[in-house]
Protein backbone atom coordinates (compact mmCIF):
# COMPACT_ATOMS: atom_id res chain seq x y z
CA UNK A 1 0.00 0.00 0.00
CA UNK A 2 2.70 2.44 0.99
CA UNK A 3 4.65 1.44 -2.12
CA UNK A 4 1.63 2.16 -4.21
CA UNK A 5 1.27 5.62 -2.75
CA UNK A 6 4.96 6.54 -2.89
CA UNK A 7 4.79 8.58 -6.13
CA UNK A 8 1.77 10.43 -4.76
CA UNK A 9 3.50 11.36 -1.53
CA UNK A 10 6.70 12.27 -3.34
CA UNK A 11 4.84 14.67 -5.61
CA UNK A 12 3.01 16.23 -2.65
CA UNK A 13 6.27 16.69 -0.76
CA UNK A 14 8.10 18.14 -3.72
CA UNK A 15 5.40 20.69 -4.55
CA UNK A 16 5.02 21.69 -0.91
CA UNK A 17 8.78 22.30 -0.68
CA UNK A 18 8.61 24.39 -3.85
CA UNK A 19 5.68 26.34 -2.43
CA UNK A 20 7.57 26.91 0.81
CA UNK A 21 10.34 28.46 -1.24
CA UNK A 22 7.93 30.84 -2.99
CA UNK A 23 5.86 31.89 -0.03
CA UNK A 24 4.54 35.01 -1.74
CA UNK A 25 2.36 32.98 -4.08
CA UNK A 26 0.60 31.24 -1.22
CA UNK A 27 0.09 34.46 0.64
CA UNK A 28 -1.10 36.28 -2.48
CA UNK A 29 -3.92 33.79 -3.09
CA UNK A 30 -5.03 33.94 0.52
CA UNK A 31 -4.82 37.72 0.61
CA UNK A 32 -6.78 37.89 -2.62
CA UNK A 33 -9.53 35.79 -1.06
CA UNK A 34 -9.69 38.01 2.03
CA UNK A 35 -9.78 41.21 -0.02
CA UNK A 36 -12.42 40.05 -2.50
CA UNK A 37 -14.72 38.91 0.29
CA UNK A 38 -14.15 42.13 2.20
CA UNK A 39 -14.88 44.28 -0.83
CA UNK A 40 -18.41 42.91 -1.13
CA UNK A 41 -19.82 44.69 1.94
CA UNK A 42 -18.20 47.87 0.65
CA UNK A 43 -20.02 47.47 -2.64
CA UNK A 44 -23.34 46.40 -1.16
CA UNK A 45 -23.60 48.36 2.08
CA UNK A 46 -23.28 47.48 5.76
CA UNK A 47 -26.81 46.14 6.21
CA UNK A 48 -26.21 43.22 8.64
CA UNK A 49 -29.26 41.21 7.55
CA UNK A 50 -28.32 41.40 3.90
CA UNK A 51 -24.68 40.56 4.62
CA UNK A 52 -25.66 37.51 6.65
CA UNK A 53 -27.70 36.38 3.69
CA UNK A 54 -25.00 36.79 1.07
CA UNK A 55 -22.12 35.57 3.26
CA UNK A 56 -22.07 31.92 2.06
CA UNK A 57 -22.19 32.91 -1.59
CA UNK A 58 -19.60 35.63 -1.12
CA UNK A 59 -17.13 33.34 0.61
CA UNK A 60 -17.66 30.59 -1.92
CA UNK A 61 -17.14 32.87 -4.91
CA UNK A 62 -14.05 34.26 -3.20
CA UNK A 63 -12.78 30.69 -2.82
CA UNK A 64 -13.47 29.93 -6.52
CA UNK A 65 -11.49 32.96 -7.64
CA UNK A 66 -8.63 32.32 -5.23
CA UNK A 67 -8.33 28.74 -6.55
CA UNK A 68 -8.16 30.00 -10.11
CA UNK A 69 -5.15 32.17 -9.25
CA UNK A 70 -2.94 29.24 -8.33
CA UNK A 71 -4.20 26.91 -11.06
CA UNK A 72 -2.32 28.60 -13.85
CA UNK A 73 0.91 27.70 -12.10
CA UNK A 74 -0.09 24.13 -11.33
CA UNK A 75 1.68 22.58 -14.34
CA UNK A 76 3.24 25.51 -16.19
CA UNK A 77 6.60 25.79 -14.32
CA UNK A 78 7.15 22.02 -14.50
CA UNK A 79 6.25 22.09 -18.17
CA UNK A 80 8.75 24.84 -18.87
CA UNK A 81 11.73 23.18 -17.20
CA UNK A 82 10.91 19.73 -18.57
CA UNK A 83 10.06 18.11 -15.24
CA UNK A 84 6.58 17.29 -16.42
CA UNK A 85 7.89 15.39 -19.41
CA UNK A 86 10.18 13.39 -17.16
CA UNK A 87 7.26 12.58 -14.90
CA UNK A 88 5.26 11.36 -17.90
CA UNK A 89 8.11 9.09 -18.98
CA UNK A 90 9.05 7.86 -15.52
CA UNK A 91 8.12 4.29 -14.55
CA UNK A 92 6.04 5.65 -11.68
CA UNK A 93 2.34 6.15 -12.23
CA UNK A 94 1.89 9.50 -13.93
CA UNK A 95 -1.68 9.71 -12.64
CA UNK A 96 -0.54 9.35 -9.04
CA UNK A 97 2.14 11.99 -9.52
CA UNK A 98 -0.49 14.34 -10.92
CA UNK A 99 -2.84 13.47 -8.06
CA UNK A 100 -0.03 14.43 -5.70
CA UNK A 101 0.42 17.76 -7.45
CA UNK A 102 -3.30 18.43 -7.18
CA UNK A 103 -3.26 17.52 -3.49
CA UNK A 104 -0.35 19.92 -2.95
CA UNK A 105 -2.25 22.64 -4.81
CA UNK A 106 -5.20 22.16 -2.47
CA UNK A 107 -2.98 22.19 0.62
CA UNK A 108 -1.40 25.43 -0.56
CA UNK A 109 -4.40 27.32 -1.96
CA UNK A 110 -7.53 25.56 -0.68
CA UNK A 111 -6.76 24.71 2.93
CA UNK A 112 -5.73 28.25 3.99
CA UNK A 113 -8.99 29.51 2.53
CA UNK A 114 -10.93 26.96 4.58
CA UNK A 115 -9.02 27.90 7.72
CA UNK A 116 -9.55 31.64 7.40
CA UNK A 117 -13.20 31.33 6.29
CA UNK A 118 -14.67 31.33 9.85
CA UNK A 119 -12.93 34.61 10.56
CA UNK A 120 -14.46 36.21 7.47
CA UNK A 121 -17.79 34.65 8.34
CA UNK A 122 -17.69 36.48 11.66
CA UNK A 123 -17.25 39.73 9.75
CA UNK A 124 -20.50 38.92 8.01
CA UNK A 125 -22.15 38.29 11.36
CA UNK A 126 -22.85 34.62 10.70
CA UNK A 127 -24.09 32.65 13.74
CA UNK A 128 -21.78 29.93 15.09
CA UNK A 129 -23.81 27.06 13.62
CA UNK A 130 -23.73 28.55 10.12
CA UNK A 131 -20.03 29.21 10.48
CA UNK A 132 -19.44 25.54 11.17
CA UNK A 133 -21.52 24.40 8.21
CA UNK A 134 -19.86 26.91 5.90
CA UNK A 135 -16.38 25.80 6.91
CA UNK A 136 -17.37 22.17 6.51
CA UNK A 137 -18.78 22.86 3.04
CA UNK A 138 -15.57 24.63 2.04
CA UNK A 139 -13.52 21.78 3.43
CA UNK A 140 -15.44 19.34 1.25
CA UNK A 141 -15.71 21.70 -1.71
CA UNK A 142 -12.31 23.30 -2.20
CA UNK A 143 -10.65 19.95 -3.13
CA UNK A 144 -13.27 19.65 -5.90
CA UNK A 145 -12.18 23.04 -7.17
CA UNK A 146 -8.53 21.97 -7.28
CA UNK A 147 -9.40 18.65 -8.94
CA UNK A 148 -11.64 20.02 -11.69
CA UNK A 149 -9.29 22.96 -12.08
CA UNK A 150 -6.40 20.59 -12.75
CA UNK A 151 -8.24 19.27 -15.83
CA UNK A 152 -8.60 22.81 -17.12
CA UNK A 153 -4.97 23.62 -16.32
CA UNK A 154 -3.87 20.50 -18.22
CA UNK A 155 -6.03 21.34 -21.25
CA UNK A 156 -4.72 24.89 -21.47
CA UNK A 157 -1.10 24.06 -20.73
CA UNK A 158 1.22 26.12 -22.90
CA UNK A 159 -1.66 27.64 -24.84
CA UNK A 160 -2.01 31.28 -25.83
CA UNK A 161 -3.84 33.35 -23.18
CA UNK A 162 -4.21 30.28 -21.00
CA UNK A 163 -5.18 32.27 -17.91
CA UNK A 164 -8.41 33.72 -19.29
CA UNK A 165 -9.15 30.54 -21.20
CA UNK A 166 -8.78 28.50 -18.02
CA UNK A 167 -11.42 30.58 -16.24
CA UNK A 168 -13.77 30.29 -19.21
CA UNK A 169 -13.45 26.51 -19.26
CA UNK A 170 -13.51 25.87 -15.55
CA UNK A 171 -15.93 28.31 -13.96
CA UNK A 172 -19.06 26.75 -15.54
CA UNK A 173 -17.96 23.36 -14.22
CA UNK A 174 -17.65 24.82 -10.71
CA UNK A 175 -21.35 25.64 -10.59
CA UNK A 176 -22.56 22.43 -8.90
CA UNK A 177 -19.92 22.76 -6.16
CA UNK A 178 -20.89 26.40 -5.66
CA UNK A 179 -24.58 25.59 -5.47
CA UNK A 180 -24.27 22.71 -3.02
CA UNK A 181 -21.59 24.43 -0.96
CA UNK A 182 -23.16 27.83 -0.55
CA UNK A 183 -26.61 26.27 -0.48
CA UNK A 184 -25.84 24.17 2.60
CA UNK A 185 -25.84 27.21 4.88
CA UNK A 186 -28.95 28.69 3.32
CA UNK A 187 -30.79 25.38 3.52
CA UNK A 188 -29.92 25.17 7.21
CA UNK A 189 -31.13 28.71 7.82
CA UNK A 190 -34.34 27.86 5.96
CA UNK A 191 -34.81 24.86 8.26
CA UNK A 192 -34.39 22.31 5.48
CA UNK A 193 -31.30 20.62 6.91
CA UNK A 194 -27.83 20.93 5.48
CA UNK A 195 -27.02 17.20 5.34
CA UNK A 196 -28.43 16.72 1.85
CA UNK A 197 -26.25 19.45 0.40
CA UNK A 198 -23.13 18.22 2.12
CA UNK A 199 -23.79 14.62 1.05
CA UNK A 200 -24.10 15.74 -2.55
CA UNK A 201 -20.94 17.78 -2.18
CA UNK A 202 -19.22 14.70 -0.77
CA UNK A 203 -20.45 12.59 -3.69
CA UNK A 204 -19.11 15.22 -6.06
CA UNK A 205 -15.79 15.15 -4.24
CA UNK A 206 -15.53 11.37 -4.50
CA UNK A 207 -16.39 11.43 -8.19
CA UNK A 208 -13.78 14.12 -8.86
CA UNK A 209 -11.13 12.24 -6.84
CA UNK A 210 -11.74 9.17 -9.00
CA UNK A 211 -11.96 10.84 -12.38
CA UNK A 212 -10.24 14.24 -12.35
CA UNK A 213 -6.59 13.13 -11.90
CA UNK A 214 -7.06 10.53 -14.61
CA UNK A 215 -8.64 12.99 -17.06
CA UNK A 216 -5.95 15.56 -16.23
CA UNK A 217 -3.29 12.96 -16.99
CA UNK A 218 -4.86 12.17 -20.38
CA UNK A 219 -5.03 15.89 -21.15
CA UNK A 220 -1.41 16.37 -20.08
CA UNK A 221 -0.26 13.54 -22.34
CA UNK A 222 -2.05 15.24 -25.22
CA UNK A 223 -0.32 18.51 -24.34
CA UNK A 224 3.08 16.84 -24.12
CA UNK A 225 2.82 14.94 -27.42
CA UNK B 1 -21.74 -6.89 -41.73
CA UNK B 2 -18.12 -6.89 -42.72
CA UNK B 3 -18.94 -4.98 -45.88
CA UNK B 4 -20.76 -2.24 -44.00
CA UNK B 5 -17.91 -2.03 -41.51
CA UNK B 6 -15.50 -1.66 -44.39
CA UNK B 7 -17.54 1.20 -45.80
CA UNK B 8 -17.55 3.02 -42.49
CA UNK B 9 -13.82 2.97 -42.25
CA UNK B 10 -13.53 4.01 -45.85
CA UNK B 11 -15.51 7.14 -45.15
CA UNK B 12 -13.65 7.78 -41.91
CA UNK B 13 -10.79 9.15 -43.97
CA UNK B 14 -11.11 12.86 -44.78
CA UNK B 15 -10.15 12.31 -48.40
CA UNK B 16 -13.08 10.02 -49.10
CA UNK B 17 -15.52 11.76 -46.80
CA UNK B 18 -14.96 15.09 -48.54
CA UNK B 19 -16.79 14.25 -51.80
CA UNK B 20 -19.50 12.31 -49.94
CA UNK B 21 -20.20 15.35 -47.74
CA UNK B 22 -20.31 17.51 -50.84
CA UNK B 23 -22.94 15.26 -52.41
CA UNK B 24 -25.05 15.25 -49.23
CA UNK B 25 -25.11 19.02 -48.70
CA UNK B 26 -27.76 19.90 -51.37
CA UNK B 27 -30.13 17.22 -50.07
CA UNK B 28 -29.97 18.39 -46.49
CA UNK B 29 -30.20 22.02 -47.55
CA UNK B 30 -33.35 21.21 -49.52
CA UNK B 31 -34.76 19.24 -46.60
CA UNK B 32 -34.13 22.25 -44.34
CA UNK B 33 -36.12 24.54 -46.62
CA UNK B 34 -39.01 22.11 -47.14
CA UNK B 35 -39.30 21.21 -43.47
CA UNK B 36 -39.00 24.83 -42.34
CA UNK B 37 -41.69 25.88 -44.84
CA UNK B 38 -43.99 23.10 -43.62
CA UNK B 39 -43.22 23.88 -39.98
CA UNK B 40 -43.90 27.59 -40.43
CA UNK B 41 -47.12 26.86 -42.28
CA UNK B 42 -48.36 24.56 -39.51
CA UNK B 43 -47.06 26.93 -36.85
CA UNK B 44 -48.68 30.08 -38.15
CA UNK B 45 -51.60 28.98 -40.30
CA UNK B 46 -52.86 25.71 -38.83
CA UNK B 47 -52.04 25.74 -35.10
CA UNK B 48 -54.80 27.46 -33.12
CA UNK B 49 -54.38 30.38 -30.77
CA UNK B 50 -53.43 29.31 -27.26
CA UNK B 51 -56.11 29.85 -24.66
CA UNK B 52 -53.77 31.33 -22.04
CA UNK B 53 -50.89 32.81 -23.98
CA UNK B 54 -52.69 34.10 -27.05
CA UNK B 55 -50.49 34.34 -30.11
CA UNK B 56 -47.36 34.82 -28.01
CA UNK B 57 -46.95 31.09 -27.56
CA UNK B 58 -45.93 30.76 -31.22
CA UNK B 59 -42.37 31.49 -30.11
CA UNK B 60 -42.42 27.83 -29.06
CA UNK B 61 -41.95 26.84 -32.69
CA UNK B 62 -38.40 28.19 -32.67
CA UNK B 63 -37.60 28.21 -28.98
CA UNK B 64 -38.09 24.53 -28.22
CA UNK B 65 -36.37 23.23 -31.39
CA UNK B 66 -33.41 25.54 -30.75
CA UNK B 67 -33.12 24.30 -27.16
CA UNK B 68 -33.40 20.68 -28.21
CA UNK B 69 -30.82 21.07 -30.94
CA UNK B 70 -28.36 22.89 -28.68
CA UNK B 71 -28.47 20.00 -26.20
CA UNK B 72 -28.52 17.34 -28.89
CA UNK B 73 -25.54 18.83 -30.73
CA UNK B 74 -23.48 18.81 -27.54
CA UNK B 75 -24.26 15.10 -27.11
CA UNK B 76 -23.33 14.41 -30.73
CA UNK B 77 -20.07 16.30 -30.18
CA UNK B 78 -19.36 14.14 -27.16
CA UNK B 79 -20.11 11.04 -29.26
CA UNK B 80 -17.63 12.07 -31.95
CA UNK B 81 -15.12 12.97 -29.25
CA UNK B 82 -15.36 9.55 -27.65
CA UNK B 83 -14.98 7.95 -31.06
CA UNK B 84 -12.00 10.13 -31.89
CA UNK B 85 -10.23 9.46 -28.61
CA UNK B 86 -10.77 5.71 -28.70
CA UNK B 87 -10.11 5.00 -32.38
CA UNK B 88 -7.87 7.97 -33.14
CA UNK B 89 -9.80 8.82 -36.30
CA UNK B 90 -9.01 12.22 -37.68
CA UNK B 91 -12.49 12.85 -39.04
CA UNK B 92 -14.09 12.65 -35.58
CA UNK B 93 -12.25 15.69 -34.30
CA UNK B 94 -13.12 17.59 -37.45
CA UNK B 95 -16.81 16.72 -37.02
CA UNK B 96 -16.72 17.85 -33.40
CA UNK B 97 -15.31 21.24 -34.28
CA UNK B 98 -17.64 21.52 -37.28
CA UNK B 99 -20.68 21.11 -35.00
CA UNK B 100 -19.65 23.46 -32.19
CA UNK B 101 -20.45 26.86 -33.79
CA UNK B 102 -23.92 25.71 -34.86
CA UNK B 103 -24.55 24.38 -31.37
CA UNK B 104 -23.46 27.68 -29.87
CA UNK B 105 -25.77 29.51 -32.27
CA UNK B 106 -28.73 27.39 -31.18
CA UNK B 107 -27.88 27.81 -27.51
CA UNK B 108 -27.83 31.56 -28.06
CA UNK B 109 -31.09 31.51 -30.05
CA UNK B 110 -32.70 29.43 -27.34
CA UNK B 111 -31.73 32.06 -24.74
CA UNK B 112 -32.78 34.93 -27.01
CA UNK B 113 -36.19 33.48 -27.83
CA UNK B 114 -36.67 32.34 -24.24
CA UNK B 115 -36.06 35.88 -23.11
CA UNK B 116 -38.52 37.26 -25.66
CA UNK B 117 -41.06 34.70 -24.52
CA UNK B 118 -40.43 35.42 -20.87
CA UNK B 119 -41.02 39.15 -21.12
CA UNK B 120 -44.74 39.01 -22.02
CA UNK B 121 -45.45 35.82 -20.03
CA UNK B 122 -43.51 36.41 -16.83
CA UNK B 123 -43.02 40.15 -17.08
CA UNK B 124 -39.22 39.94 -17.08
CA UNK B 125 -36.60 39.47 -19.76
CA UNK B 126 -34.67 37.09 -17.59
CA UNK B 127 -35.78 34.80 -14.79
CA UNK B 128 -33.45 32.57 -12.81
CA UNK B 129 -35.42 29.57 -13.87
CA UNK B 130 -33.61 26.23 -13.78
CA UNK B 131 -33.98 25.61 -17.47
CA UNK B 132 -32.90 29.09 -18.54
CA UNK B 133 -29.89 29.01 -16.24
CA UNK B 134 -28.78 25.58 -17.46
CA UNK B 135 -29.15 26.74 -21.03
CA UNK B 136 -26.93 29.73 -20.26
CA UNK B 137 -24.30 27.40 -18.80
CA UNK B 138 -24.52 25.18 -21.87
CA UNK B 139 -23.84 28.29 -23.95
CA UNK B 140 -20.76 28.97 -21.82
CA UNK B 141 -19.61 25.39 -22.37
CA UNK B 142 -19.88 25.87 -26.13
CA UNK B 143 -17.92 29.12 -25.91
CA UNK B 144 -15.25 27.42 -23.81
CA UNK B 145 -14.95 24.62 -26.35
CA UNK B 146 -14.63 27.03 -29.29
CA UNK B 147 -12.16 29.24 -27.42
CA UNK B 148 -9.99 26.27 -26.44
CA UNK B 149 -9.80 24.98 -30.00
CA UNK B 150 -9.12 28.45 -31.35
CA UNK B 151 -6.24 28.93 -28.91
CA UNK B 152 -4.38 25.74 -29.86
CA UNK B 153 -2.38 25.95 -33.06
CA UNK B 154 -1.62 22.29 -33.61
CA UNK B 155 -4.84 20.80 -35.08
CA UNK B 156 -4.21 17.32 -33.67
CA UNK B 157 -3.82 18.67 -30.17
CA UNK B 158 -6.80 20.97 -30.64
CA UNK B 159 -8.91 17.97 -31.61
CA UNK B 160 -7.87 15.90 -28.63
CA UNK B 161 -8.07 18.71 -26.09
CA UNK B 162 -11.50 19.62 -27.47
CA UNK B 163 -12.60 16.00 -27.28
CA UNK B 164 -11.59 15.76 -23.62
CA UNK B 165 -13.37 19.01 -22.83
CA UNK B 166 -16.53 17.90 -24.66
CA UNK B 167 -16.59 14.63 -22.71
CA UNK B 168 -15.96 16.38 -19.39
CA UNK B 169 -18.75 18.79 -20.34
CA UNK B 170 -21.25 16.11 -21.26
CA UNK B 171 -20.68 14.35 -17.94
CA UNK B 172 -21.16 17.64 -16.14
CA UNK B 173 -24.27 18.85 -17.97
CA UNK B 174 -26.69 16.56 -16.07
CA UNK B 175 -24.97 17.38 -12.77
CA UNK B 176 -25.19 21.09 -13.53
CA UNK B 177 -28.84 20.77 -14.55
CA UNK B 178 -29.65 18.84 -11.40
CA UNK B 179 -27.79 21.28 -9.16
CA UNK B 180 -29.43 24.29 -10.78
CA UNK B 181 -32.85 22.71 -10.29
CA UNK B 182 -31.99 21.97 -6.69
CA UNK B 183 -30.88 25.57 -6.25
CA UNK B 184 -34.07 26.78 -7.89
CA UNK B 185 -36.34 24.84 -5.55
CA UNK B 186 -34.44 26.15 -2.54
CA UNK B 187 -35.01 29.72 -3.69
CA UNK B 188 -38.70 29.49 -4.40
CA UNK B 189 -38.93 33.08 -5.65
CA UNK B 190 -38.73 32.55 -9.36
CA UNK B 191 -40.23 29.13 -9.89
CA UNK B 192 -42.43 29.47 -12.91
CA UNK B 193 -42.96 26.54 -15.17
CA UNK B 194 -42.70 27.51 -18.78
CA UNK B 195 -44.32 24.76 -20.77
CA UNK B 196 -46.87 23.28 -18.45
CA UNK B 197 -49.30 22.93 -21.34
CA UNK B 198 -50.75 19.49 -20.66
CA UNK B 199 -53.38 19.84 -23.35
CA UNK B 200 -51.14 20.98 -26.16
CA UNK B 201 -52.99 20.73 -29.42
CA UNK B 202 -51.75 18.10 -31.82
CA UNK B 203 -51.10 20.68 -34.49
CA UNK B 204 -48.86 22.62 -32.08
CA UNK B 205 -46.84 19.50 -31.44
CA UNK B 206 -46.68 18.78 -35.16
CA UNK B 207 -45.41 22.28 -35.91
CA UNK B 208 -42.80 21.96 -33.19
CA UNK B 209 -41.61 18.61 -34.54
CA UNK B 210 -41.43 19.89 -38.10
CA UNK B 211 -39.39 22.88 -36.99
CA UNK B 212 -37.13 20.64 -34.91
CA UNK B 213 -36.53 18.47 -37.98
CA UNK B 214 -35.81 21.58 -40.04
CA UNK B 215 -33.25 22.73 -37.46
CA UNK B 216 -31.76 19.25 -37.46
CA UNK B 217 -31.38 19.25 -41.25
CA UNK B 218 -29.94 22.76 -41.05
CA UNK B 219 -27.39 21.59 -38.48
CA UNK B 220 -26.28 18.73 -40.72
CA UNK B 221 -26.02 21.04 -43.72
CA UNK B 222 -23.87 23.51 -41.81
CA UNK B 223 -21.74 20.80 -40.22
CA UNK B 224 -21.07 19.16 -43.59
CA UNK B 225 -20.12 22.44 -45.24
CA UNK B 226 -17.92 23.37 -42.30
CA UNK B 227 -16.24 20.00 -42.10
CA UNK B 228 -15.37 20.34 -45.79
CA UNK B 229 -13.78 23.72 -45.04
CA UNK B 230 -11.85 22.21 -42.13
CA UNK B 231 -10.64 19.28 -44.24
CA UNK B 232 -9.44 21.64 -46.96
CA UNK B 233 -7.73 23.98 -44.50
CA UNK B 234 -5.83 21.14 -42.89
CA UNK B 235 -4.92 19.20 -45.99
CA UNK B 236 -4.27 22.09 -48.32
CA UNK B 237 -0.87 20.70 -49.24
CA UNK B 238 -1.85 17.06 -49.67
CA UNK B 239 -2.00 15.47 -53.12
CA UNK B 240 -5.67 14.61 -53.29
CA UNK B 241 -6.70 18.17 -52.49
CA UNK B 242 -4.48 19.49 -55.24
CA UNK B 243 -5.90 16.99 -57.67
CA UNK B 244 -9.61 16.89 -57.19
CA UNK B 245 -10.93 18.85 -54.26
CA UNK B 246 -12.61 21.42 -56.44
CA UNK B 247 -15.76 20.28 -58.08
CA UNK C 1 -56.76 29.89 -40.46
CA UNK C 2 -57.15 32.51 -37.75
CA UNK C 3 -55.85 35.55 -39.63
CA UNK C 4 -58.24 37.90 -41.38
CA UNK C 5 -55.66 40.31 -42.71
CA UNK C 6 -51.93 40.78 -43.03
CA UNK C 7 -51.85 43.52 -40.43
CA UNK C 8 -53.52 41.17 -37.99
CA UNK C 9 -50.91 38.56 -38.83
CA UNK C 10 -48.04 40.94 -38.20
CA UNK C 11 -49.59 42.18 -34.95
CA UNK C 12 -49.74 38.60 -33.57
CA UNK C 13 -52.46 39.56 -31.11
CA UNK C 14 -50.25 42.20 -29.53
CA UNK C 15 -47.25 39.91 -29.24
CA UNK C 16 -45.77 40.98 -32.58
CA UNK C 17 -42.53 42.36 -31.14
CA UNK C 18 -41.80 39.17 -29.22
CA UNK C 19 -42.86 36.66 -31.85
CA UNK C 20 -41.16 38.42 -34.74
CA UNK C 21 -38.17 39.25 -32.59
CA UNK C 22 -37.71 35.53 -31.97
CA UNK C 23 -38.32 34.32 -35.50
CA UNK C 24 -36.29 37.21 -36.93
CA UNK C 25 -33.31 36.40 -34.71
CA UNK C 26 -33.43 32.76 -35.80
CA UNK C 27 -33.68 33.71 -39.45
CA UNK C 28 -30.83 36.18 -39.06
CA UNK C 29 -28.62 33.67 -37.30
CA UNK C 30 -29.38 31.00 -39.87
CA UNK C 31 -28.51 33.39 -42.69
CA UNK C 32 -25.33 34.76 -41.16
CA UNK C 33 -23.87 31.33 -40.45
CA UNK C 34 -24.08 30.06 -44.07
CA UNK C 35 -22.81 33.43 -45.27
CA UNK C 36 -19.75 33.22 -43.01
CA UNK C 37 -19.17 29.65 -44.17
CA UNK C 38 -19.39 30.72 -47.79
CA UNK C 39 -16.77 33.40 -47.16
CA UNK C 40 -14.56 30.88 -45.41
CA UNK C 41 -14.88 28.57 -48.42
CA UNK C 42 -14.01 31.35 -50.83
CA UNK C 43 -10.94 32.21 -48.78
CA UNK C 44 -9.78 28.60 -48.97
CA UNK C 45 -10.42 28.39 -52.69
CA UNK C 46 -8.32 31.48 -53.22
CA UNK C 47 -5.44 29.72 -51.49
CA UNK C 48 -5.73 26.52 -53.51
CA UNK C 49 -2.95 26.01 -56.03
CA UNK C 50 -5.06 25.22 -59.11
CA UNK C 51 -8.26 27.12 -59.17
CA UNK C 52 -9.11 27.08 -62.84
CA UNK C 53 -12.24 25.02 -62.28
CA UNK C 54 -13.17 26.68 -59.01
CA UNK C 55 -16.48 28.42 -59.12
Amino acid sequence: MSNFLTPFLQAVRRDLLLAARHKTEVITALFFFVIVVNLLPLGIGPDADLLRKIAPGALWIGALLATLLGLQRLFAPDHQDGTLEQMALSPQSFTLLIAGKIMAHWLVSGLPVVLIAPLLGVQFDLPARSLGILTLSLLLGTPILSLIGAVGAALTLGVRGSGVLLSLLILPLYIPALIFGAGAVEADLAGLGFEGHLSLLGALLLASIVFAPWVATVALRVALE
Amino acid sequence: MSASLFNWFKFASPASFFPLAGRLVPWFAAATLVLAAAGLWVGFAVAPTDAQQGEGYRIIFVHVPASWMSMFIYCVMAFWSALGLSFNTRLSGMMTSALAPTGALFAFLSLWTGSLWGKPMWGAWWVWDARLTSQLILFFLYLGFIALQAAIDDPRRADKAGAILALVGVVNVPIIYFSVQWWNTLHQGASVSMTKAPSMAHTMLLGMLLMALAFWAYTITMALIRVRCIILERELTSEWVKKNAME
Amino acid sequence: MQWNSWSEFWAMGGYGLYVWGSFGACLLGMLIEPWLLLRRRRAIQARLPHKESAQ
